[in-house]
């Protein structure tokens, strides 16, 4: 049987300076955190990062890792202004791509269907279009001759998105509400990798209505890492809610320095040892889902 | 009867559904929320609402703490399938945004410039799609003239009728800006060349004391009326869709809808 079974420090090792790194979640809402804060540790610069931003994207920024931010807003929701991404924004120390939130899906969507571009009226009167001039636009060939917005592929070298349950062949299952574009990340990329909450077997899936919440084909995924509360502090339903006192904390550090967090949060913890310092996996679980 | 300005703002801006039929209501912040909740609740039932998350329910979820109720699910509503409904046209948002100008156009980005900003918020969000796509509508809690910016908005998210920016000069055929509800008065887009037009007064407030706190000169309707009154029926509802009272939170002191009043 086939068996991507992989770590999330071998993931992070996947990843070198200068690539493209697609990240899946919305917000503050089912991130790869684990993953993140591997990241973290090596020497990784100069990335190109996709994402419907939350904390992900703040903390590679703060970390200094990110070259240029492909991105429709950065928010943790409950707590909706990201601090470290506001401070990266401001000192201008990153290279944005602001693009509407559908228009990053259509890019996704046009690299995964190994398109250069797919047609929207979307970002034309807007500042997209201008502080984008590398958009360009396109007219219809046909009889109503419109002029669209041609949003170009967005392309990543590796994705990777967090699950509630894989086995280790790469089929996988989001059991919250709502999948986001994690499907369209692991399509989009050159290589998609899973971390999940745990790790079933083949049978587990063996269920018509399980089966429903199964959107992403295994024959995209390259690894899977288990990673048990691995979207903390964002939320991964309905397995567990957002630690808002911890984003709330987290978020302070963008003014006061965050050096004391990747100390006490990042450096030297691996996922178990750094979920005991939250409060043990207990503690994570109890945490409440949002309520929007 | 008694009203708070909150409550006049909401119901005002209930009025923005009116005849909206089955669209899907988005809204952003809790006055759009229980304005569109109010509205689904009176006069526009086959309104489509989410529980703010994924699922479309069948009745508004009361807002804040929810103690043991549970949303009535009708339905799923994942992002995807919001953009799909953007496309589609049928949905109605209701935003508040950091800026705002003559046009119509809307910022949640940046305050400064672009490369440099001042404050970095959001970025565009959906934006750009939800307004040359959809209806839209509008909640001011602050009506002054750093909402309300001469010129353009620092980072144009929300397009607006602004023909300079439009391709060849040609309206996008799906925009479609409905009406601006302020702490001071109800606008829509009725003016010259759909210039803002003030089309009622919340008691107390003045055409003079509007501009004056606009960066832009408006338009207004000869006969100015005065913002209606909440009705009891409508208050009785939004001490169901807003059990906590959170209302009495959207304005400082939350000041009485009629000046001196109680």
């Amino acid at each position: 049987m086939i068996d991507k079974t992989t770590t999330i420090e071998e993931i992070a090792a996947q990843i070198e300076s200068g690539m493209t790194l697609g990240i899946g979640g919305w917000g503050g809402r089912r991130k790869p955190m684990a993953f993140i804060r591997e990241l973290l540790k090596t020497d990784v610069k100069d990335l190109t990062v996709l994402s419907y931003g939350g904390p992900d994207v703040g903390m590679l920024a703060a970390a200094g890792k990110i070259k240029k931010l492909v991105f429709g807003f950065v928010s943790m929701d409950l707590v909706p202004l990201e601090g470290h991404f506001r401070q990266a924004r401001q000192a201008g120390t990153i290279k944005v791509v602001e693009v509407d939130e559908g228009m990053f899906q259509l890019g996704l969507k046009a690299a995964a269907s190994r398109l250069p571009f797919l047609p929207t009226r979307v970002g034309f009167a807007s500042d997209v279009l201008t502080t984008n001039p590398e958009i360009k636009t396109i007219r219809s060939p046909y009889d109503d001759g419109e002029e669209f917005v041609a949003m170009p592929a967005l392309k990543p070298d590796i994705s990777v998105c967090h699950v509630n349950q894989a086995d280790i062949q790469g089929n996988s299952r989001i059991s919250g509400p709502d999948p986001f574009f994690d499907e369209w990340f692991s399509r989009a990329a050159d290589k998609a990798y899973l971390t999940t909450e745990e790790i079933v077997t083949t049978d587990a899936f063996n269920d018509p209505m399980t089966a429903l919440q199964m959107p992403i084909e295994r024959n995209l995924i390259h690894g899977v890492a288990l990673a048990k509360c691995g979207a903390h502090p964002t939320s991964c339903g309905p397995a567990y809610g957002m630690d808002v006192v911890h984003l709330q904390k987290y978020n302070a550090t963008a003014k006061e320095g965050w050096q004391g967090y990747v100390d006490e949060f990042v450096n030297d913890k691996n996922l178990a040892a750094y979920i005991e310092h939250v409060g043990g996996v207990a503690t994570v679980a109890a945490l409440p889902l949002p309520v929007f | 009867m008694t009203y708070s300005l909150a409550e006049l703002c909401i119901c005002a801006a209930a009025e923005a559904f009116r005849d909206d039929g089955e669209y899907m209501v988005t809204s952003i912040g809790l006055v759009p929320r229980l304005a569109a909740s109010l509205a689904k609740s009176t006069f526009e039932p086959g309104l489509m609402m989410t529980e703010g998350e994924a699922y479309l329910v069948s009745e508004p979820v009361p807002v804040g703490p929810r103690g043991d109720y549970k949303p009535k699910i009708e339905g799923l509503m994942t992002y995807e399938r919001v953009f799909d409904i953007i496309s589609k046209g049928l949905r109605h948002a209701m935003v508040t945004p950091v800026q705002l100008d003559r046009f119509g156009q809307m910022n949640i980005s940046i305050v400064g410039d672009y490369d440099k900003p001042k404050t970095a918020l959001l970025g565009c969000r959906g934006y750009p799609g939800n307004t040359i796509s959809n209806a839209n509508s509008m909640f001011i809690p602050n009506h002054d003239t750093r909402t309300f910016v001469a010129g353009e908005v620092d980072m144009v998210g929300g397009i607006g009728y602004n023909s300079e920016r439009w391709p060849a000069g040609i309206k996008p055929p799906f925009l479609d800006l409905r009406r601006i509800v302020s702490n001071l008065c109800v606008m829509d887009f009725s003016g010259p060349d759909n210039a803002i037009c003030v089309v009622s007064l919340h008691p107390g407030v003045t055409f003079e004391q509007v501009q004056e706190s606009t960066g832009f000169e408006l338009a207004k309707l000869d006969d100015l009326a005065m913002t209606p009154a909440p009705t009891e029926e409508q208050l009785a509802v939004l001490t169901t869709l807003d059990p906590h009272n959170l209302r009495a939170t959207i304005f400082k002191g939350n000041p009485a809808g009629v000046p001196g009043g109680t």
